[in-house]
């Protein structure tokens, strides 16, 4: 009741009907729904078949680990770091996997072990960073150079899977209705998306990466757990590197040392697509889930135009890169 | 004995840093219900204070008891858990997430596994309303005023159970309606037994709200007083240091105006302002000429330097230099036109730290010719001696990095810096503090030289007996405002400090 | 001695000495050189030739750093101009012609300069983080190659475009001198006129310096452009000795390379004081590593973890919380000394 009389003093109304506008805040990922929801239509209008319920589940089905990469990634951007070895991290993750599976080891130890060794580089990386006071960028190269090598060290060769559990989960197709099916690894990533919405937004932790990026002298003086917070975001960002890469050899069964060369910058692109701020503090998982999956229609577009060649995928990512920069260089500029 | 037990002692407070003690054995207390003033000069050891208040710093010695009992403060969430809370000058808060959640971050409610944000907003709509805000509290903190963010913070405050507020310069940044909303707050909170720290440059201000004042000088008590037993030009003179008496005996060498060679000055500012930080303003200093600028720290005497020398833009009136109309974009535009602006914040916005005492000195000089046109290797040695061996700057060496000396050699360094560029128009801010006695008196005395040489300056101090020296005429700042313009003759100490305390008018 | 000890480039020789001289234990003929044909041969010279390129890249990236910039999009750049001087050699009707190869190698350095223009437009103008607006070429700019060579790797026969990277002039490879040189321009043009000065006081205190008149803008756009010209070269450097224009493969992580080339060489990547002798070091630290490796027997697939663990290495011991502590271990054992000669 204390509460009922306290109220009347605060009137919402005259606010209330701006509710109904667009919030200022998910104007970016908005931006870029539409620009998906545009790269469809034209898709659609351009070429036969690609209007197609499975096209889209397609999208998700080859793109499962990029998912889970770009959440991890979404993770420490929005703290104001950078983490470029999630590449190396599913390529290492996909060569322990099978070599491991090669010398017979239960396909669940397996998966423990490789998700344990990227979650504990993370969390190396996280120290290094936090107490050695090295920036980002360097702490997570040299991590990439780290686990790259021990991809070499290895073996430098391919390595098949033949685990039964993993091809099993390689050749399963969930069907969702006529002529339409989805795969384990989807669902994984849907999973680790929802998880991660749940802690960015519905827990101390979340709301401290937030704020982390935001201003981590504010946060520190707000009394959030900052320097904990700060290292976990690498430990989750490893963990989700190496939950990237058990997906990846679900998708091609196999180990290989060169295994996703440069997917951390796919990873970062997506994020920055979904219209997360590079300095942090600002944007959403979903923003990314919906960042790799521009990534994933512009592959599918030039895959269906059979004239346009591969490479114009990267100008297409740099150019929209370029886009959303300034985008939000805009808005920066206008909130000041 | 009726007086309350006092909600916060703090008792014989020492802090050392490298070299200097920034509080010297500081008694300190407030009662619940009170607003209290901390005042004093910059250097005067008040935000350290705060920092042992807050446990942001730890005391080398000394005690604190909260509601009588001994309190070991040992950082910002311990004194938070007991009660004392902070707002910090810039606002410490999130801008990028809600109102909701800047608020209650740290304390909200729960449901399962993860926050309850229903809650969260029905328990920060109602802290809003005990502060008869009317904000949603699901907007984002950065769409709001810094008027508004200042009150979420407060509002962020209470909610821990504040049993003591600390408001540091909640005002420097907010205008007189939005200042008027805030002390309704502040009042509002002190009927409910709050103690509030409240420090702000603002004198009118701090006598408007505070009932009790405690002032510091130089890392050590003044004394502690009641707001109504004391007037505001004794206050000011506890801040700066000298007792009423002692100064108006105190001779002085007053100095006759320049004869006015010519009658176009060489600046005339015509109602040049910036809003939110200094009042539309007329201001001419001629060739030769001295003009001393006096006031407290944060009435508007850096904000017209900044504004004189390109480093911010005006946004109303006009500036004229030799009579011509000028637009100064850019410091550099400044110095083009020959106006030099030594800046108050040595550390930030003077001294490149890295780089050695001689390309300190010749920096403004060589960024004024471009890159391409090196300043020969010879004339840098000749340029770098020579202002070595004339301001006294030790080590006599020009190779040593500048981070290497000492503060009073610092700001030499960079008074060679803008000596170098031969300008018509030297702005020095605060070009004293943290020297030393002999360095004090070997700026003055150059400010003297130049001056007769033909140089104008525009000279700002904290110091004022300093400002009397050197002055041919002064200006007096108050609240952003200029105050007064007068020459120097026969004006005391004591007048300058009753035009800071109070204006002209009174 | 102590002198010797803060120096900025302390650890770095060290790590140097200490890699050359293992080299010797293991193959006592490291530094024999030979001379056969009028070329010299060895293992040292090997080092020299094959780090040429990444000692330019990390010359050009050493003042970007030095303004508190970073240049990711060195070998995208490394790319394109590789990419377009050997598609212009290979469609010409002479591609052995002295004349064709100045015009390739003129039009690829004239693209250098174009990206560099917009890398520094983006940072200095509109104001975009030096990471991300690098990333931006960095991503787009293999697309670029990969459209100049339409996807293909183009292979060239040009005997005087062959001379700029596995050429041999005055008995040295070509290379080694063009570094060389560019270490020399660079040098000069640094420190002979004030823009390493300006440089380092952007990097340092920017505020300061726009308080002194310095023109931040053009100085930060010029250093860009340096930057994607020393790429440029080194792209030429690159397809040159391979006869071949690889977009895909080409200067790949050459800008991880540079970067690391300049933080073991004692610049901090919160720009200032640069050292280009401590960016050659660490450049050469770099490719000697790689040599120490094959000499020592180390298997070759372990090379990258042996980089990963001398970076970090360099890194910790160069990283401010460590020199503290160092630090204090000094201070306390020189009191502990005192007291002893006290007592």
């Amino acid at each position: 009741m204390s509460t009922q009389t306290a109220l009347p003093a605060t009137d919402f109304s005259p606010k209330g009907a701006r509710r109904y506008l667009p919030n200022a805040r998910y104007v970016s990922v908005l931006v870029t729904l539409v620009l998906l929801a545009l790269m469809f239509a034209a898709g659609s209008l351009s070429y036969r078949g690609f209007f197609s319920g499975q096209v889209v589940l397609n999208l998700f089905i080859d793109n499962s680990f990029l998912i889970v990469l770009a959440v991890g990634s979404t993770f420490v951007i929005l703290t104001g770091g950078i983490d470029l070895s999630v590449g190396s991290v599913v390529g290492l993750s996909t060569m322990i996997a099978a070599s491991l599976l090669r010398a017979g080891w239960n396909p669940a130890t397996v998966i423990l072990i490789v998700l344990l060794a990227g979650s504990t580089l993370g969390l190396l990386v996280g120290l290094v960073i936090h107490y050695f006071d090295i920036q980002p960028f360097i702490a997570t190269l040299a991590a990439m150079f780290l686990a790259r090598g021990l991809c070499y060290v290895i073996s430098l060769n391919s390595i098949s899977i033949t685990d039964p559990f993993f091809t099993g989960m390689a050749q399963t197709q969930i069907p969702l209705g006529p002529d339409l099916y989805t795969t384990p690894s989807v669902i994984i990533a849907l999973i680790v998306v929802a998880v991660a919405f749940f802690v960015l937004h519905y827990t101390r932790t979340g709301r401290t990466v937030y704020a982390i990026g935001t201003g981590d002298q504010s946060a520190m003086l707000m009394g959030l757990a900052v320097t904990r917070t700060k290292i976990l975001v690498y430990v989750i960002s490893g963990f989700c590197a190496a939950l990237g890469g058990v997906l990846f050899t679900f998708y091609t069964l196999s180990g290989y040392s060169l295994t996703a060369v440069g997917m951390e910058l796919d990873a970062i692109a997506a994020v920055v697509i979904g219209g997360t701020i590079l300095t942090g503090g600002s944007g959403y998982i979903l923003g990314s889930v919906l960042g790799v999956l521009v990534l994933g229609i512009i592959q599918t577009i030039i895959s269906f135009e059979g004239t346009l060649s591969s490479w114009w995928t990267k100008i297409v990512i740099g150019g929209l890169l370029l886009l959303f920069v300034i985008l939000q260089r805009v808005f920066i500029a206008r909130k000041r | 004995m009726n007086q309350p037990q006092p909600v916060i002692q703090m008792t014989g407070i020492t802090i050392s840093f490298p070299g200097v003690k920034a509080l010297d054995s500081v008694d300190f207390r407030m009662f619940p219900g009170e607003v209290h003033s901390l005042m004093g000069e910059n250097g005067a050891g008040k935000s350290t204070l705060i920092k042992a208040l807050t446990g942001v710093y730890q005391a080398d010695s000394g005690t604190v008891l909260l509601d009588g009992k001994p309190l070991a403060i040992s950082g910002p969430a311990r004194a938070q858990d007991a009660g004392i809370s902070t707002v910090y000058q810039e606002v410490n808060l999130l801008a990028n997430l809600s109102v909701a959640e800047n608020i209650m971050l740290g304390r909200e409610p729960r449901k399962g596994l993860g926050i309850d944000w229903k809650a969260t907003r029905a328990q920060a709509a109602e802290l809003l309303a005990g502060l008869s805000l009317d904000i949603d509290p699901a907007s984002l903190l950065g769409s709001h005023s810094l008027a508004i963010q200042q009150l979420v913070a407060i509002a962020r405050s209470i909610g821990v159970q504040a049993k003591v507020l600390i408001l540091d310069e909640p005002t420097s940044s907010l205008d007189s309606d939005e200042v008027a909303e805030l002390f309704r707050v502040i009042r509002r909170l002190k009927k409910s037994g709050v103690a509030i720290l409240f420090v702000s440059h603002f004198l009118e201000q701090v006598y408007e709200i505070s009932d009790r004042l405690t002032v510091l000088r130089n890392g050590q008590l003044v004394g502690e007083y009641l707001t109504d037993e004391i007037l505001r030009i004794e206050l000011v003179h506890k801040m700066i240091g000298k007792e009423v008496e002692v100064l108006e005996g105190l001779g002085h060498k007053s100095r006759t105006s320049v004869e006015a060679s010519d009658d176009v000055p060489f600046v005339q500012a015509v109602g040049l302002g910036r809003k939110g930080s200094l009042a539309p303003i007329d201001l001419t200093v001629y060739e030769g000429e001295v003009v001393g600028m006096a006031g407290l720290l944060g009435s508007g005497r850096t904000e017209l330097a900044r504004l004189l020398s390109g480093a911010d833009h005006a946004d109303s009136g006009e500036l004229r230099i030799t009579g011509k109309q000028a637009r100064l974009r850019t410091p550099r535009g400044a110095l083009k036109r020959r106006i030099a602006y030594s800046s108050e914040n040595r550390k930030t916005e003077g001294i490149v730290d890295d780089l050695s005492v001689r390309d300190n000195i010749v920096l403004a000089l060589q960024a004024d010719r471009g890159w391409f046109r090196r300043i020969p290797k010879k004339r840098q040695d000749e340029l770098a001696t020579s202002y070595i061996k004339a301001l006294n700057i030790r080590p006599a060496n020009p190779d040593a990095l500048v981070k290497n000396l000492s503060g009073g050699n610092q700001q030499k360094v960079l008074l060679a810096r803008w000596l170098a560029v031969a300008p018509r128009l030297l702005i020095l801010d605060e070009p004293t503090r943290g020297s030393d006695v002999g360095a004090k008196a070997e700026i003055q005395k150059l400010v003297i030289e130049l001056a007769e040489n033909g140089m104008s300056v525009l000279f700002i101090s904290a110091e004022l007996e300093e400002v009397l020296r050197l002055s041919h005429r002064i200006v007096v700042m108050r609240d952003r405002e200029k105050v007064a313009d007068i020459e120097n003759d026969d004006v005391t100490l004591g007048q300058i400090m009753t035009l800071i305390a109070s204006g002209a008018e009174e | 001695m102590n002198r010797i000890l803060k120096s900025r480039l302390f650890w770095p020789i060290v790590t140097l000495a200490a890699l050359l001289v293992l080299n010797v234990i293991v193959e006592p003929q490291f530094f024999s050189i030979r001379l056969q044909d009028g070329h010299l041969f060895g293992s040292v010279i090997d080092i020299l030739r094959n780090g040429a390129p990444t000692v330019l890249v990390a010359l050009g990236m050493t003042l970007v750093i030095a303004t508190r910039g970073i240049d990711l999009s060195v070998g995208a750049i490394v790319a394109i101009c590789g990419a377009l001087a050997c598609s212009m050699i290979a469609s010409s009707p002479r591609p052995g012609a002295v004349s064709t190869v100045l015009l390739a190698v003129g039009a690829s350095l004239v693209l250098a300069i174009v990206l560099g223009l917009w890398n520094g437009l983006l940072v200095s103008v509109i104001g975009i983080q030096p990471i991300i607006a690098t990333l931006i070429l960095m991503t787009a700019g293999r697309g670029l190659a990969m459209l100049i060579t339409q996807g293909q790797i183009i292979t060239v026969n040009s005997a005087p475009y062959k001379v700029i990277g596995g050429g041999y002039w005055l008995a040295l490879p070509a290379s080694i001198l063009i570094a060389a040189a560019m270490f020399a321009i660079t040098a000069v043009l640094t420190r002979k006129t004030a823009l390493g000065m300006l440089i380092e006081s952007v990097g340092i205190n920017p505020d300061a310096s726009r308080l002194a008149g310095v023109r931040s803008r053009s100085i930060i756009w010029t250093v860009y452009v340096f930057s994607a010209v020393c790429a440029g070269i080194a792209g030429l450097m690159i397809s040159s000795n391979v006869t071949a224009a690889d977009a895909n493969n080409a200067g790949l992580w050459i800008e991880l390379d540079a970067i690391l080339a300049v933080v073991i060489g004692g610049t901090s990547l919160m720009g200032g004081r640069y050292s280009l002798i401590g960016t050659l070091v660490g450049a050469f630290i770099i490719q000697t590593l790689t040599t120490t490796v094959y000499t020592v027997g180390i298997p070759p697939e372990v090379t990258l973890v042996f980089k990963a663990i001398v970076v970090i290495a360099v890194c910790l011991l160069q990283s401010p919380a460590m020199q503290a502590r160092i630090r204090n271990l000094r201070r306390r054992r020189a009191l502990a000394a005192q007291e002893g000669v006290a007592a």
